[in-house]
């Protein structure tokens, strides 16, 4: 049976496992350069979605939003003030209304 | 940083909403340029990710997700955000094997900022804060310097299985799939701790990466862990993954390994270990990732005034992976079952299964041994001798002697779901 850490060579090769060292050939670590996918969708329902449209997208893509529960009311105020005190989304006080009419429309439970 | 999207936007930039100009006060460029392109430019709605969808077992909608293969470095993941990614392995990789591909390991990331390069003949990792020598070391020093130590451990996030919280909580809904298991190759954090020396007074170490928040004043993603953990010399450096260098979307480069302990800790893009001489309190240990201080980190919907604390160790898990809810069977043949588990931070010393809604539990056979921390492969086979509806039912018992709970534990963060898990079948 493996002890839970073994070394498997390099410098000062220091043998923690009865077991005998695989010195295991590793891949040359290469640069990486990857194109990510832009996140650049919108949410649904024209201009009924101004508003979260204009507030919700500079962190996450809308299914962020879009794939939550229907929760209740408190909970949605609660997590559109999480966004603008915690995470400092840059939203205007006067669109809160809209925003959450928008959410309770879409995932909102009683 | 990403700029893969600024070509077709920068023109733009003097368009900028009315009103919207105000509500982008403070933002990086590139989320500038992202609301620009969101309400200036008109973009397709849905991009065309995925053709397929798959269905999560919640009790409320959505269920749907879609099948993606838009991911560099990705093989089929369950698309849980597009932006910043998370994604969510299918759970029929778990039935192929204790390690998980590293094309179809999970992805979960806080901040969008992340960058989609890495040189590694410029990267570097720093060590500094109350120590003797601030290092700054390149990947060569790392792999060409330093013991190299190799390990089987289970990373699975904070808030799997939260899509199964009931009552449900917000956050990422995840089915069981932000999990994965592979062979870390790195080295000791210890080792390089010792490299720097340590001071007297040392208290915790703290670890971040490459990624960003979007917005400057908002909390860098940063975790911490005791000065006695960090030294244990399990805690390891990785830079290779089931025997490849990590995808870029896993952390690429270097990623913090914290055996036993939930992923938030196991910091992506590592790019600066500091040691600090008192308890950190910043946002991410202090509020966020917090479990209140009671048996299986439980409270009733709507409790207060419970004492929390940052999350920790991982607690036994128990899955199947080749029978899904709604299987029908032939009623007295023998079925063939099996799954994976783990024992959190501690080995598997059982699995057991039930076919009488956990009246009566045998026992399984367990595969091979990669070490306590990983996945372990458990198999029997299970006789449904009437026609009709059975619960067939999976617990994990650790070698520490904890076993998964009959009852579902319930917080408000959607935290350490581990209750036995139940299918439902059919013998027909
Ligand atoms: C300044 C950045 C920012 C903006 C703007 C923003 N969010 Fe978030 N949001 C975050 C971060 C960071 C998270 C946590 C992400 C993670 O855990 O992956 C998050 C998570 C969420 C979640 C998941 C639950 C949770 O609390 O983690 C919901 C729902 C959500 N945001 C809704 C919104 C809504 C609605 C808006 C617009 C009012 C919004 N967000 C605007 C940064 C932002």
């Amino acid at each position: 049976m493996l002890k839970r850490l073994f070394v498997i060579g390099g410098f000062g090769s220091v043998l923690l496992s009865s077991t005998p060292a695989r010195v295991q050939d590793l891949p040359t670590i290469k640069s990486t350069t990857v194109e990510l996918p832009a996140g650049d969708a919108l949410f649904p329902g024209g201009a009924s979605a101004d508003a979260i449209n204009n507030n919700c997208l500079a962190c996450h893509s809308p299914d962020m939003v879009l794939n939550q529960p229907p929760l209740p009311k408190a909970t949605w105020e609660a997590e559109v003030h999480k966004m603008i005190n915690t995470y400092k989304a840059p939203i205007n006080e006067a669109d809160v209304p809209a925003i959450v009419s928008y959410l309770m429309k879409t995932k909102g439970k009683d | 940083m990403r700029d893969d999207k600024e070509g077709p936007f920068s023109h733009s930039l003097t368009n900028l909403h009315r009103g919207h100009a105000a509500a982008t006060r403070g933002l990086s460029r590139r989320a500038m340029l992202r609301n620009v392109g969101a309400t200036g430019l008109s973009l397709a709605v849905s991009p065309a990710l995925a053709d397929e969808l798959v269905k999560l077992p919640f009790a409320s909608g959505p269920r749907e997700r879609p099948v993606t293969h838009a991911f560099p470095q990705k093989g089929d993941m369950i698309l849980q955000r597009v932006r910043p990614p998370l994604l969510e392995t299918p759970m029929e990789v778990f039935d192929r094997g204790v390690f998980t591909p590293n094309e179809q390991f999970y992805v979960r990331w806080h901040w969008a900022e992340i960058p989609n390069s890495v040189d590694v003949n410029t990267f570097r990792l720093a060590v500094r804060g109350h120590v003797d020598r601030t290092l700054s070391l390149s990947i060569p020093d790392m792999i060409g310097d330093l013991p190299r130590v190799e390990l089987a451990a289970v990373n699975q996030c904070s808030g799997n299985s939260r899509g199964l919280f009931a009552p449900r909580v917000p956050g990422a809904q995840w089915g069981h799939g932000a999990m994965g298991n592979a062979k870390w190759t790195g080295v000791r954090l210890k080792d390089v701790l010792d490299r720097a020396g340590i001071k007297a007074g040392a208290v915790q170490v703290r670890f971040r990466g490459l990624d960003e928040p979007v917005v400057p004043e908002a909390p860098t993603f940063r975790k911490s862990l005791a000065i006695d953990h960090a030294r244990d010399g399990e805690v390891m450096i990785a830079y290779a993954m089931n025997g490849e260098q990590l995808p870029l979307l896993n952390g690429f480069p270097l990623r913090l390994i914290v055996p036993g302990w939930y992923s938030t800790y196991w910091v992506k893009m590592l790019s600066d270990i500091e040691v600090l001489d008192k308890v950190d309190d910043n946002y991410w240990m202090a509020v966020a990732y917090t479990i209140p201080d009671t048996p299986h980190a439980s409270i009733a919907p709507g409790q207060t005034g419970v004492k929390m604390v940052p999350i920790n160790r991982m607690v036994p898990r128990s899955f199947f992976t080749n029978i899904a809810d709604g299987a029908s069977f032939a009623a007295g043949t023998r079925v063939p079952v099996r799954g994976i588990a783990f024992g959190g931070d501690a080995g598997v010393a059982k699995v057991e299964v039930s076919s009488d809604g956990g009246k009566s539990w045998q026992p399984t056979r367990l595969g091979d041994d990669f070490g306590k921390y990983g996945f372990r492969q458990w198999q029997t086979d299970l006789a449904l001798a009437d026609k009709g509806d059975h619960a067939l039912m999976v617990r994990c018992t650790n070698s520490s002697g904890e076993v998964q709970p009959d009852t579902p534990n319930w917080n408000t963060s959607g935290f350490m779901l581990n209750v036995i898990e139940t299918v439902q079948v059919k013998a027909v």
